[in-house]
């Protein structure tokens, strides 16, 4: 073990703030970019299938009446 | 008939059609690799790692900063790559490809960006000097953020995938400016600490933290950009019958 104590871990010799805001940033805009990517799946899905049962709809008296 | 059955035929997953179940296979195990290589370059990055004799604690920025910097110019290669193959081939998936890659290339561009302020302030006293590497990374970024709003704002598909294809080719060339920019210029950002020429000058724990991080990028990246690019597809795609199938599916899973 490299530190003495988590004290002295999250300290950094005193670099604490430059070294977490640097990954602290990094992994804020990794879960972002993962959830932003699950949303646009979500909706992107959600608007394709109304678009398609909206097209089936349309078609359904003509399935019918022929 | 028999010769392209018996043999594996590349050209079959230049289909969506095809691509899109073998992308939904593949980026979970690449989500999973990219998940262990973070843990385990962090664990290298934080306690194996000793402090470093000149700069002390703050140069394990480098474990984020480097691996985020090597994606940024090199998911714009390949996203030149596929433009180009798009262009020439007049296949859909290649340009569908380059978009996918496009916003976690932006991300790590910025990530490169704003580590290496954080990191040149305790360093050089300055969050920002205007030498050529800082300026050429930040044209990077521009370019990214250009290429993501073109895409966005060009209806139809076909002149979409075009311009964007002429977008990256063009961009491209700062890739090499921002590489080679520590060597032609007199620069504030030191030079290369890794090259394949030469020994690497920097102790090889340090070392293998950094690449194991970037391995981490790589498998990431790639997970995202299989992941995106499914939903790309069935957002192209969404005339075609096999399309109507799968979101019925998902319809009903959700």
């Amino acid at each position: 073990m490299i530190w003495e104590s988590w004290s002295a871990f999250w300290e950094m010799g005193g670099s604490g703030p430059f070294v977490w805001a640097s990954y602290g940033v990094t992994a804020i805009l990794i879960i972002a970019e993962l959830l932003l990517l699950r949303s646009r799946r979500v909706s992107s899905t959600r608007k394709l299938n109304r678009l398609m049962r909206a097209g089936q709809a349309r078609k359904m008296p003509e399935v019918q009446g022929s | 008939m028999s010769t392209s059955e018996s043999r594996f035929n590349l050209y079959h997953y230049a289909a969506p059609q095809a691509f899109y179940p073998v992308a939904g296979k593949l980026a979970p195990i690449f989500a999973v690799i990219a998940a262990a290589l973070t843990l385990a370059g962090l664990w290298i990055g934080f306690f194996k790692a000793p402090t470093d004799a000149v700069q002390g604690e703050v140069y394990r920025i480098i474990f984020i900063h480097v691996p985020a910097a090597w994606m940024s110019m090199f998911v714009f290669l390949v996203m030149a790559f596929w433009s180009a193959v798009g262009l020439a081939m007049n296949t859909r998936l290649s340009a569908l490809m380059a978009q996918a890659l496009a916003p976690t290339g932006a991300m790590f561009c910025f990530v490169a960006l704003w580590t290496g302020a954080l990191w040149g302030r305790p360093t050089w006293g300055a969050y920002w000097v205007w030498d050529a590497r800082l300026t050429s990374q930040l044209l990077l970024l521009f370019l990214y953020l250009g290429y993501m709003a073109l895409v966005a704002a060009v209806d139809d598909p076909r002149r979409r995938d075009k311009a964007g294809a002429i977008l990256c080719l063009v961009g491209a060339v700062n890739v090499p400016i921002i590489y080679f920019s520590v060597k032609w210029w007199n620069t504030l950002h030191q030079g290369a600490s890794v090259s394949l020429t030469k020994a690497p000058s920097m102790a090889s724990i340090m070392l293998s933290g950094m690449l194991v991080m970037a391995l981490a990028a790589w498998a990431y990246t790639i997970a995202v950009a299989l992941y995106r690019v499914r939903v790309l597809i069935l957002e192209r795609e969404r005339h075609a019958d096999w399309v109507r199938g799968e979101l019925t599916r998902l319809g009903e899973a959700n």
